[in-house]
């Protein structure tokens, strides 16, 4: 595979986190390294994991593969690898694969002398798939809590666990959590139209800046974040949609049992009008 | 960036305002979680143990007193004014007797001044015991009745279980937990700044504190209201259910839910909640209760409407009914499932219609 013109001076030795110059190289254009090896390992041994499910379930219909977690009678120990050991292996295939993606990212990011926005970015998605199998299910005290690896069955899963609590958008952070996915395709909508609308001027036009930007939006809502701030406020709103969906799980159940609109007893009790 | 001391001191009320609100309303764990799926389906009720342990003095059956025999003298023979317990020996009507003060009207040690009288003399005439003076005493007459209905042709909800008075009245002469219409005065409106002509968007108790319609006893426990809003075809075809209706039917179910102290997979496989097919064994059971407590208001409760004094009527002038928290009171089976009518087999002996009058049998 051909290299581009610049990309030779961004092929730095070093920077790795473990290992020295362990698989400290390129193939074509990827780069290996010690957790790109360890993330090649866990999504293999992942995926077979799950092939084999589909074949024990005795399905190939991609819809309906389902590898459900161990019945909550075994608590936090090992399952039995056909009720449920196989969920805990993937489980444990899934963390180790996301965990070396990030730590590759993060040596990418030292190899470029880049912060670590990307690796932190994407560990905030770790955090909330880690909520949801390994934090809730030992706060609850059951492996059995987390959720099912299927297309469908993780949708149901979803649904009887949001009925648990009986209406689950009285839940107060997944209130701030939709909020938060909103905002984000909010403002990603109105970046993208400004950046397209001012990339492509009409006929004969030049080009628009970041000053024709500015313009437009000091015009229209009297305030424009900018260039950089614009991509800040993205990064903010797109991991607090994140955060605030890995709260708004693990609060239900391990602290609180009832139904969410009761939560809000607190409101109605308030001393002010009670 | 430089705060000012005020907007130190603002946002240091705001983080303790917010620190004391997550900490005081929220539980903790452990939790107790029971299965009731298949494996990864959250079909599952989570409790947090120490909250039932508060409510658990709710759910203890009282003691029983010995047991009497049966056969004669038969209480109609022995006493005046025996309607519907003259099968009983008089062991056994003084057994009834004793154990409906102690379910009904036991005595207290403070009375209220001006209270109705307790014990004994809250349904009777101590003067004359025989006498239908007092209408509590026709009251409890039909309540016997209905006791023995629902033991006899319920028991596709209550089972073996049975109910006896203490299922409702747990010691007080008024079932704690009943409901009447709300006042029908009250404009189309209910109280509140968002409240609408369905009595929803404020918080109520009878639906769990959701914003859903209120009054969900009337058109569901008095009334044969539709429930199954829910279409059977992926598109809605045909189905002209609204949304409003389906609000009506999630109150109805919150209700349920706060009454038996269950979430909506105790019943249902949310995927597809009209399915019968992959609902639970329990949906059925409450399928006959809604049917039981609409029978029990309209053939017992409502009908007695001219018995009762106005202090004993809501503010529509509508007898106080049942719905499900009156026997549940927070239990997924009243009383723990105890069988408690097994202990009372005089209930058994309930005659259905009244005996004929001493005239008539001449």
């Amino acid at each position: 595979m051909s290299m581009l013109s610049y990309e030779k001076k961004y092929r730095v030795r070093g920077g790795t986190l473990i290992g020295g110059d362990l698989f400290d190289f390129w193939v074509g254009p990827f780069y290996v390294g010690f957790f790109g090896v360890t993330s090649i390992f866990f999504t293999l041994l992942g995926t077979a994991l799950i092939v084999y499910g589909a074949a024990l379930q005795g399905t190939g219909n991609i819809w309906l593969i389902n590898i459900p977690p161990p019945d909550l009678k075994y608590g936090l120990g090992f399952a039995p690898i056909k009720e449920g050991g196989l969920w805990q292996a993937i489980t444990i295939c899934a963390i180790g694969a996301f965990g070396s993606w990030a730590l590759r990212q993060a040596e990418i990011a030292r190899k470029l002398g880049m912060g670590y926005h990307i690796p932190v970015a994407f560990s905030v998605a770790i955090f909330a798939y880690v909520t949801l199998v390994v934090i809730r299910p030992v706060l609850m005290g059951a492996w059995g809590h987390g959720f099912p690896y299927g297309i469908w069955s993780h949708l149901d899963w979803v649904s009887n666990t949001g009925y648990q609590y009986l209406h689950f958008h009285y839940n107060p952070a997944h209130m701030l959590a939709v909020s938060f996915f909103f905002a984000t395709t909010l403002a990603l909508s109105l970046h993208g139209s400004l950046v397209l609308a001012a990339l492509n001027p009409r006929k004969g036009e030049p080009v628009k800046t970041a000053e024709h930007e500015n313009t437009f939006f000091r015009d229209i809502i009297g305030y424009s974040i900018g260039t950089l701030g614009i991509h800040r406020l993205g990064l903010f709103l797109a991991l607090s949609a994140g955060f605030w969906s890995a709260v708004c799980i693990v609060i239900s159940g391990p602290f609180w049992t009832r139904g969410w609109p009761e939560w809000w007893g607190w409101w109605l009790n308030l001393p002010i009008w009670s | 960036m430089r705060l000012s001391f005020g907007s130190w001191l603002a946002v240091a009320a705001v983080a303790t305002a917010g620190a004391a609100i997550t900490l005081g309303s929220f539980e903790r764990p452990p939790v107790t979680a029971v299965q009731r799926g298949f494996r990864g389906t959250a079909m599952e009720l989570v409790y947090n143990e120490r909250l039932l342990a508060v409510n658990a003095y709710l759910h203890q059956v009282p003691e029983a007193p010995e047991p009497a025999d049966a056969g004669e003298p038969y209480a109609r023979d022995t006493y005046q004014n025996v309607q519907v317990l003259g099968d009983l020996s008089v062991q056994q009507f003084g057994r009834l007797m004793q154990s409906m003060t102690e379910w009904v009207s036991p005595e207290v040690e403070n009375p209220e001044p001006g209270a109705p009288q307790r014990g004994c003399n809250y349904c009777h005439n101590p003067e004359n015991y025989a006498e239908d003076s007092v209408y509590t005493k026709v009251v409890a007459r039909r309540m016997l009745q209905m006791t023995k209905h629902i033991n006899e042709h319920w028991k596709s909800h209550v089972g073996e279980a049975g109910v006896t008075c203490y299922t409702c009245h747990r010691g007080n002469p008024v079932p704690l937990n009943v409901w009447a219409q709300p006042p029908a005065n009250d404009g189309s409106r209910g109280r509140g700044f968002t409240a609408d002509s369905a009595r929803q968007n404020l918080a109520s108790a009878s639906v769990g504190l959701a914003s859903l319609p209120y009054d969900i006893f009337t058109p569901y426990f008095q009334d044969a209201g539709d429930i199954r809003v829910n279409g059977s075809t992926p598109l809605a075809e045909g189905n002209r259910h609204t949304i409003k209706q389906a609000e009506w039917t999630y109150g109805l179910m919150m209700h349920f839910s706060q009454a038996l102290n269950v979430n909506c997979t105790y019943c249902h496989n949310s995927r597809a909640f009209s399915d019968w097919s992959q609902s639970s064994p329990q949906r059925t059971n409450a399928w006959h209760g809604i049917r039981m407590v609409r029978d029990v208001n309209m053939s017992y409760i409502n009908p007695l409407q001219p018995v009762f004094p106005a202090s004993r009527l809501g503010p529509n002038g509508d007898p106080l009914k049942a719905n499900c928290t009156t026997c549940h009171q927070g239990a997924y089976k009243p009383l723990y499932g105890a069988h408690m009518l097994q202990d009372h087999p005089e209930l058994n002996l309930v005659q259905a219609t009244p005996a004929p009058s001493e005239e008539a049998r001449r």
